[in-house]
């Protein structure tokens, strides 16, 4: 059974276009899907709908058998679908890391001593355990971001949406992020990550591109990058791998079609 | 603009940062109440104040510069005050033009008395974390949740907007440096030319704050948040003997202050002399 489902889902703002059209998809237990699309796609209010930040016009999030039109379930769907925004700054509420990650866990009434096991976890799963008494202010933008995510895990949400997270980071700290989801998926909470950057999506199981509130190609990234023509129309890049392997080729290295990834590209140039 | 030390906490780990917030708060209004106790001219009693911050900054950890940098921000203030008692006080004895001799006292008091209150107050932001801080009102606060005082969202409030200061102050800094990049003129010109100047300043500032104010609401419901109800909190504060020995030295200062003011009044120029 997957973990978030959705189903037929329409959202629009008021009487305007409907930002998001019948869109469905589920993602299971420590998948990792990725959605891409290019700015006004949606995909941010995709996301805000997947928490229940916004209620669905029409159509419904499943979480974990808790349903969007349910009113009651809100916080039972906030708390297994974590969210963490661009910003880092505007996402961290106190000024010491702990008190931070303490936000979530206090606001669901978790005891006192419990909080503070969360707090060791989420730091642990983020790998920042010696900044627990640390101020925000003076961490990088990778580490502040790392924060947000470690008070988002500290709620034990089993699904982690991250909205365009690394938008705002240097490469290093894009490094980092990509480090934690990693890790996250290997302890089994499923990653949805919406994002602008082709190299993060070739890493999911699962890749849909948004075009107008529409899925336009959805399936996995090796599927969803051979479309080129299509990608191309909707205004979308290549993965970096793929555009040196293209590039290549037309060089006349021999070089198979279909390289996403960067492991692949170094596959084929060492053969 | 980056160095505004008021507000902003400095992390240590010291006697003064472990005391209960509430009992800092506490103990630093008592303070304050203690300088404005020293009736005018007792220069000692002063003396007896700043004494007491310079202990107690000695034993929280913090530097000195960090604390003497908080007077900074306000030095405008201070000398604007200072020249008002210089220029428009008739009474006493001329010394120099129009400047008497209680102008002069007058000035050095509002000079001392507006510092060591400031003093007091960053020393208290300094070893007490926002959230502490917001903490410690709230928990002074809880008697009024009888009449329905929103207590905890109060809280809330005052350490969000604590947290975002520094965020802000950044904020403002990029702003100006990009109206600056386009030619604005934030130097020349008379006061009124200078206000108006900032308005470019300003705007963009509301407007990136209101978004700010958006995301983190998002943010904040994302992770649960409805209110108080059903809350607990990680923080548990607790009454120690650090408190306590808190406690008894502003009480200390307080009674010294008093004592001074009684036996060892000094009102005038010559009387200063005489006592140095």
């Amino acid at each position: 059974m997957p973990v978030l489902e959705v189903k037929n889902l329409s959202f629009s703002y008021g009487k305007s276009q409907k930002a998001v059209k019948n869109v469905s998809f589920a993602v299971e237990k420590g998948e990792f899907v990725a959605i891409i699309g290019h700015n006004g796609s949606g995909k941010s209010t995709l996301a805000k709908l997947l928490n229940g930040l916004l209620k669905p016009t029409s159509g419904e999030v499943v979480v974990d058998g808790f349903s969007s039109n349910d009113a009651g379930a809100v916080f039972e769907i906030r708390k297994r679908v974590g969210m963490v925004f661009q910003n880092p700054d505007n996402q961290l509420i106190a000024s010491i890391v702990e008190d931070d990650i303490a936000f979530g866990p206090e606001n669901l009434g978790v005891p006192r001593e419990e909080i503070g096991r969360r707090i060791d976890d989420a730091l642990k799963a983020v790998g920042m355990k010696e900044f627990r008494k640390a101020t925000p202010e003076r961490l990088s933008g990778g580490q502040k971001q790392r924060i947000a995510i470690a008070g988002v895990l500290a709620l034990k949400p089993q699904v982690l949406v991250l909205d365009e997270s690394t938008a705002m980071l240097d490469p290093q700290g894009r490094k980092e992020i990509a480090a934690v989801v990693e890790n996250l998926l290997k302890s089994g909470v499923s990653v949805i990550a919406i994002t602008h950057y082709m190299d993060e999506a070739v890493k999911a199981d699962k890749v849909l591109v948004l075009d107008r509130g529409v899925v336009a190609l959805s399936g996995t990234p090796k599927e969803v990058f051979a479309n080129k023509a299509a990608l191309d129309a909707l205004g979308l890049e290549q993965p970096l791998a793929g555009i040196i392997a293209d590039g290549l080729r037309e060089r006349g290295v021999n070089i198979p079609e279909n390289i996403i990834t960067e492991e692949e590209l170094l596959g084929a140039l060492w053969k | 603009m980056k160095d505004v030390s008021f507000g902003s906490y400095f992390p240590a780990d010291s006697f003064v940062h472990k005391m209960d917030a509430r009992a800092k708060i506490l103990i630093a209004i008592a303070y304050m109440v203690a300088v404005f106790l020293v009736s005018a001219f007792h220069f000692l009693g002063f003396a007896a104040c700043l004494s007491f911050v310079i202990l107690t900054t000695a034993v929280s950890r913090v530097p000195f510069f960090r604390v003497l940098k908080s007077v900074r921000t306000i030095i405008f203030f201070v000398v604007f005050s200072a020249i008002l008692q210089l220029f428009f006080n008739s009474k006493g004895t001329v010394v120099f033009w129009v400047i008497t001799d209680v102008g002069l006292l007058n000035a050095a008091f509002i000079i001392a008395r507006i510092m060591l209150i400031v003093l007091g107050a960053s020393l208290l932001t300094l070893t007490t974390s926002p959230v502490e801080l917001a903490d410690g009102i709230e928990g002074l606060l809880y008697p009024l949740k009888w009449i329905k005082f929103p207590v905890h969202e109060f809280a809330l409030i005052m350490s969000i907007a604590l947290r975002f200061i520094p965020t802000l102050i950044d904020e403002t800094d990029r702003i100006i440096k990009a109206q600056k990049a386009r030619g604005a003129d934030f130097e020349s010109g008379n006061i009124f030319k200078r206000a108006k100047a900032l308005i470019p300043v300003l705007i963009p500032l509301l407007i990136s704050s209101f978004r700010r104010a958006d995301e983190l609401a998002d943010a904040m419901d994302s992770r649960c948040y409805a209110g108080s109800k059903n809350r607990t909190k990680y923080k548990k504060m607790r009454l120690s003997f650090r408190d306590l020995m808190g406690v008894l030295a502003v009480a200390g200062l307080i009674v010294g202050i008093v004592f001074l003011n009684k036996f060892y009044a000094i009102n005038t120029l010559a009387q200063i002399a005489g006592a140095l």
